[in-house]
C-alpha cells in the first residue's frame, strides 16, 4: 500500500513538472488540408501535438496573447479558433463571417482583430472570451459597397490599419475605446492595394498596390501629411509577367534603414531607403517573390517564390544586396519563420508533406519534421512584436 | 463568308473533340486547382480574393468563356493568364469539371 502511495505521488510528480513549462519557443504549424495545427517546439525542433477540428484553413495565420500560451488562428471559413499551447486543445471558436484572410492582436493584448473579405470589413473581439466587441464595415461609395479588407497590421496606441482591396483606401482604427471606434480614412491611395505592413517600430504604414506600379506609405506619426506613393516610376514600360499567386507582405522584411519588397509581377526584389523612401536596388530572383524576410539581426533577407518557381528559397545578405545561397528545400515551399533570434528558419514544404529546418548561418538542413500539407508556421515570439 | 463559317465550325468542333488530359495529368491538375488556383479562390473553392467557383457561380455562363478567362486572365483583376501553365483541352477539362463540381485530391 505505501508503496502504491509512494508510487502515484512519484507520477503525479512527473504529470506536474511535465505540464510546467513556458511558451516562448513553441509555436503552430498549420495542415491547412486537414483543418489542423501541429504544435511544435522550436528548441528541441519536435513536433509536441496536434489540435483538429479548425474548419478551412486555407490561408490562415495565427496571432499570438502576450502571455504566449494562446494562438488565435484565423481561417478562411470566417472562424477565429483560440488555440491553448500548453493544453493542446480548442480553448474557444467563434464563427465571425463567410470569408476572412487574416487578423492582428492589439499593443495591450486585450483585443483580437479579423479582416474579412465576406463581408467586408473588421471586427474586434474581447481576446479573452471571443465576444464581439465592434464591427466595421469597409463600406465605400455611395452605393454601400462593401470593400475586402486586406493588410491588417496592430499599431502603437491600440490602433489598427488596414487596406481595401476595391475602394483603394487606407484605414486606421483607433479602438482605445473599443466600444466607439475612431476611423480616419485615407482615399485615393492607389488602385487595389494587396497587402500592408507596418515596419518595426511601428512609423510607417505600406500598403502594396496590385493594380497598377508603387507602394502607398503613409507616416503614422504626422498622419495629416497623408498618403504618399513611392516606387511610382518602378516598372514603367515593361511588360508584367503573370502573377500566379499574390505576394504577402506581411512579416518584417525592414533591415536596418532599408526595406525589401517583393516585385509584383517581376522576378525582383525592391530595395528602399526607409529615410528618403527611394530606390536604392533591385535584386533579380529565382521567380516571383512572395515572402521576403528578414532574418531578426537583419544580415540576411529570405525569399520564396510563387508557382512554378516555388521549389526554391533564396537567401540574400543585407551588407552587399547580393545573392548568398539558392536552396531547393522541397515542393511547395509556402512559408518561412525564424527562431525568435534567428539561428534557425522553419520552412513549409506543402507538397513534400514536411516541414524543413535550416541553420542560418551555414545554410545547411538540420532536421525535417513530417506535416500534411503544411503552410502557414507561426513562432509565439510574435506576441512581442508590433504589426502582428 | 461561308468558308470562314465552315472554318469556325471546324475548328469549334476539333476543339470539343480535343483530348482528355491523362490520368496522370488530371491528378496534377486537381492538386493545381485545389492548392494554387486555391490560394485566391479557396481551397473548397467558395472564393476568396477570387471569386467563388463552385458550380452554383459557373453554371449560368458559357463553358467556353470561362475557358478563356483562365487561359486569357481578366484585364483590370488579379486573375491571370494561365496560358503558359495549361493547354486548351486541360482549361476545359478545368471547367467541365468545376461545372460538375471539383473532384477532391
Amino acid at each position: 500500500m505505501k508503496k502504491l502511495f509512494l508510487l502515484s505521488l512519484l507520477l503525479l510528480t512527473g504529470c506536474a513538472q511535465q505540464t510546467l513549462r513556458g511558451t516562448g519557443d513553441l509555436g503552430v504549424v498549420v495542415e491547412r488540408a486537414d483543418g489542423r495545427l501541429a504544435i511544435v517546439d522550436n528548441s528541441r525542433r519536435a513536433i509536441l501535438g496536434s489540435v483538429e477540428g479548425l474548419g478551412d484553413l486555407s490561408h490562415a495565420s495565427a496571432v499570438f496573447a502576450r502571455d504566449g500560451r494562446y494562438a488565435y488562428v484565423f481561417g478562411r471559413d470566417g472562424g477565429i479558433t483560440k488555440v491553448d499551447l500548453l493544453a493542446r486543445r480548442i480553448d474557444r471558436r467563434v464563427i465571425q463571417a463567410g470569408n476572412s484572410i487574416g487578423g492582428a492582436i492589439s499593443q495591450d493584448g486585450r483585443i483580437v482583430v479579423a479582416q474579412n473579405y465576406e463581408p467586408g470589413g473588421i471586427k474586434a473581439f474581447d481576446a479573452e472570451t471571443l465576444e464581439l466587441l465592434a464591427d466595421i464595415p469597409s463600406s465605400y461609395g455611395n452605393e454601400g459597397r462593401r470593400s475586402k479588407v486586406v493588410g491588417l497590421a496592430d499599431l502603437p496606441g491600440n490602433k489598427f490599419a488596414f487596406a481595401l482591396f476595391d475602394a483603394g483606401e487606407i484605414w486606421i482604427a483607433d479602438l482605445s475605446d473599443v466600444r466607439q471606434p475612431k476611423l480616419t480614412k485615407f482615399r485615393n491611395i492607389g488602385n487595389q492595394p494587396y497587402d500592408g505592413l507596418v515596419t518595426p517600430d511601428g512609423r510607417y504604414y505600406l500598403a502594396g498596390l496590385f493594380g497598377e506600379d508603387g507602394v502607398a506609405l503613409l507616416d503614422l506619426w504626422r498622419p495629416e501629411l497623408g498618403v504618399k506613393r513611392i516606387l511610382a516610376a518602378y516598372g514603367r514600360g515593361e511588360e508584367k509577367l503573370p502573377v500566379f499567386k499574390m505576394p504577402h507582405l506581411r512579416g518584417w522584411a525592414v533591415a536596418g534603414r532599408r526595406a525589401y519588397l517583393p516585385a509584383v509581377g517581376r522576378h525582383e526584389v525592391l530595395v528602399v531607403d526607409t529615410e528618403t523612401w527611394q530606390e536604392v536596388a533591385r535584386i533579380p530572383v529565382k521567380g516571383q517573390p512572395v515572402f521576403v524576410i528578414a532574418r531578426p539581426d537583419a544580415r540576411q533577407i529570405w525569399v520564396n517564390f510563387a508557382f512554378p518557381d516555388n521549389g526554391w528559397v533564396q537567401v540574400i545578405d543585407t551588407l552587399d544586396n547580393k545573392l548568398l545561397e539558392t536552396l531547393a528545400p522541397g515542393k511547395a515551399v509556402l512559408h518561412l519563420e525564424f527562431t525568435p533570434k534567428g539561428e534557425q528558419v522553419w520552412i513549409s514544404a506543402r507538397d513534400d508533406n514536411r516541414v524543413l529546418i535550416y541553420d542560418t548561418q551555414t545554410l545547411k538542413p538540420l532536421a525535417e519534421l513530417p506535416a500534411a500539407s503544411p503552410s502557414g508556421i507561426f513562432f509565439s515570439s510574435r506576441a512581442a512584436r508590433i504589426g502582428f | 463568308m461561308r468558308i470562314l463559317l465552315l472554318g469556325l465550325t471546324l475548328s469549334f468542333c476539333l476543339s470539343a473533340a480535343a483530348q482528355q488530359p491523362t490520368a496522370a495529368r488530371q491528378r496534377e491538375l486537381i492538386r493545381l486547382v485545389r492548392q494554387d488556383c486555391g490560394s485566391c479562390h479557396g481551397m473548397t473553392l467558395k472564393g476568396g480574393l477570387g471569386s467563388p467557383l463552385l458550380p452554383e457561380n459557373l453554371r449560368d455562363k458559357p463553358a467556353d468563356s470561362l475557358v478563356a478567362v483562365v487561359l486569357q486572365g481578366r484585364p483590370g483583376t488579379p486573375m491571370s493568364a494561365w496560358k503558359s501553365i495549361l493547354e486548351e483541352n486541360e482549361a476545359q477539362w478545368i471547367i467541365a469539371e468545376l461545372i460538375k463540381g471539383f473532384p477532391q485530391e
